[in-house]
């Protein structure tokens, strides 16, 4: 099992124009092995960004991430695909639509390897695979050669969060992964998030619209505002937070903010 | 018999050579979900060193597969083109194919070379001719059936469906891209040194249009027989091309000029990319009438 480290990492996007956006301004945060961390935060507070350079979609002015000890800042996206699981959103963003189930799965069981002319789909794969898809409860498994173009966004979604996880990634990050389906299929993918991050231990970091979900899962919650973190909540503390609870903290600790730039100014 | 020897087997003949086109066009346009417009320079590319290796007296076989490494070479340049320097696909195969001109005479060392003369893959017999193209295209469709069912074969189709995917789960989609653009102008040389030998030259102008004609061929043959699998989807090809072709030498026998094919090609592409508008137009009114 390996933990995730972010040490200093900044991120502004335009720099030096007009349209010059602070998207990170120091953000520090360690993750031990097998960590569950929810992260919440007003629109356009970096969650994204966050994620994203840990992923190595976008790369960080300053600071560095560590996996496991190792530092991967200068990897690429591909490079560290390898072992990052990640399910986004958007319930078309994980998977291919005029592949089959079965194609897709075998696309995500494949990953970290070189991909060579061995044939992708096998009769054990199958099986394996099929075996994965009946834990989903969705009838999946009945459904390996259907195009996943045909699913609804909730198989889909579901469909994505199990190909993240197949190869038990070093670190798996859910950008509101649960945001844009219904609430039943919501519900159904957060439960589905936290089996799945509990059984394989998997260190997790995930982004959440929802404080509810926020609190009732993971280990320790993580509140970010313009690009900083406000505040973490842990252990027993969390176990007895409330959404107002929640919301009191945000409102208290941006007012100290308030007084101390107040402060600044007047000097 | 006259119909037979006359009409049936060249249309059959070139359906199936150019059909081996069509399949290399396909490639890209299904990988990275844009025409490819270096194969108007490629397909002369392998044409061009058929022509020059086979007046160098070098083996039939060899001299062909020959054009498949050259033709492949001009696709990658594309492909580099388009993953390094990140210049738009279109645009990046736009320069690439203005660029081979030049190199394409360069290859022949003039602007045309004759090969009546000389002893070519292309039997004389037109049966023999047809027992080749048949052949040829049978086994490209087999190996790329094959292929697309291999772990790299599956992530340079999943490439065209969702890159961003491909990325996430650890695959380079400029990698995937760069390779499609390589094989697909590989296959399109491959189909220029045959159409050489089959036509009995090689001339610098005799790649223009290619994927114009390509397109017309993969958009009939989807929209007449669709394409849900890969193994649907190059049967199409092929059967696109030969209805292409069908339809060309019926326009020559109405009448037309060669010279007013290009019209003809023109006016059946857009008439192929209407065909599944007009199929929901014309049944409108029975769905209308079942609700
Ligand atoms: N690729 C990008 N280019 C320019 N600006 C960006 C980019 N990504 C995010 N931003 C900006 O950075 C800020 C933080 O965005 P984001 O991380 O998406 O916030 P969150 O996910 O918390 O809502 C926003 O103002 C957003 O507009
Ligand atoms: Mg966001």
């Amino acid at each position: 099992m390996t933990g995730l480290t972010i040490e200093g990492v900044h991120k502004t996007f335009f720099p030096g124009t007009v349209n010059e956006v602070r998207a990170l301004r120091g953000i520090d945060l360690t993750l031990e092995p097998g960590e569950f961390v929810t992260v919440v935060g007003s629109n356009g507070a970096g969650k994204s960004t966050l994620l994203n350079s840990v992923a190595g979609v976008i790369a960080p002015d300053r600071g560095r991430i560590l996996l496991g000890g190792v530092d991967v800042t200068r990897q690429s996206e591909v490079q560290r695909a390898a072992r990052i699981g990640r399910v986004l959103q958007n319930p078309l963003a994980g998977t291919a639509p005029s592949l089959t189930v079965a194609e897709n799965l075998a696309l995500a069981a494949a990953r970290g390897r070189s991909r060579g002319l061995r044939w992708a789909l096998t009769a054990a794969k199958r099986r394996q695979f099929a075996e994965e898809l009946a834990q989903l409860g969705l009838g999946l498994e009945n459904r390996l050669n259907d195009k996943v173009g045909l699913l609804s966004g909730g198989q889909r979604q579901a469909l994505s969060l199990l190909m993240a996880t197949l190869q038990r990634p070093d670190i798996l990050l859910l950008d509101e992964h649960t945001a844009a389906l219904d609430p039943r299929a919501a519900a159904l993918i957060a439960d589905l998030t936290n089996r799945w991050v509990r059984q394989h231990r998997l260190t997790t970091l995930m982004i959440t619209h929802n404080l509810e979900q926020a609190i009732r899962l993971g280990d320790r919650l993580v509140m970010m505002h313009e690009g900083r973190i406000l505040f973490t909540v842990g252990g027993a503390e969390k176990q007895g937070l409330t959404i107002d609870g929640l919301r009191q903290a945000f409102e208290r600790v941006r007012g100290e903010e308030f007084t101390y730039d107040r402060a600044v100014l007047a000097n | 018999m006259e119909f037979v020897l006359n009409f049936l087997l060249p249309v059959l003949q070139q359906g199936l050579v150019w059909g081996l086109v069509a399949l290399g066009v396909w490639m890209t346009f299904r990988v990275v979900n844009v025409p490819d417009l270096t194969v108007d320079g490629t397909l002369t590319t392998g044409a061009a060193t058929a022509a020059r290796l086979l007046t160098m007296g070098v083996h039939p076989v060899a001299a062909t597969l020959a054009g498949f490494f050259t033709g492949a070479a001009g696709g990658a340049i594309t492909g580099l083109i388009h993953t390094r320097l990140r210049v738009q696909p279109l645009l990046a195969s736009i320069i690439t194919m203005t660029g081979l001109y030049s190199v394409n005479l360069r290859i022949m060392g003039r602007s045309n070379i004759a090969l009546f003369t000389l002893e070519t893959l292309v039997p004389d017999n037109p049966w023999g001719k047809l027992a080749l193209f048949a052949a040829t295209a049978a086994l490209l469709v087999l190996l790329m059936n094959l292929f697309f069912r291999t772990e790299l074969g599956l992530s340079l189709r999943a490439t065209g469906d969702n890159d961003g995917m491909v990325r996430m789960l650890g695959v380079s989609s400029d990698s995937m891209r760069l390779l499609a653009f390589t094989l697909s102008n590989g296959i399109v040389g491959l189909g220029g040194a045959l159409v050489a030998q089959y036509s009995g030259f090689a001339d610098a102008q005799m790649g223009i249009g290619t994927i114009v004609a390509a397109l017309a061929a993969l958009i009939i043959g989807e929209a007449l027989f669709g394409a849900p699998t890969v193994f649907r989807a190059t049967i199409s090809a092929l059967l696109g091309s030969i209805i292409y072709r069908t339809i060309f030498a019926l326009a020559l026998r109405a009448g037309f000029q060669a010279s007013d094919l290009k019209l003809v090609t023109a006016a059946l592409v857009v008439l192929a990319l209407s065909i599944p508008h007009i199929k929901r137009t014309v049944r409108l009114p029975e769905g209308s009438e079942a609700r």
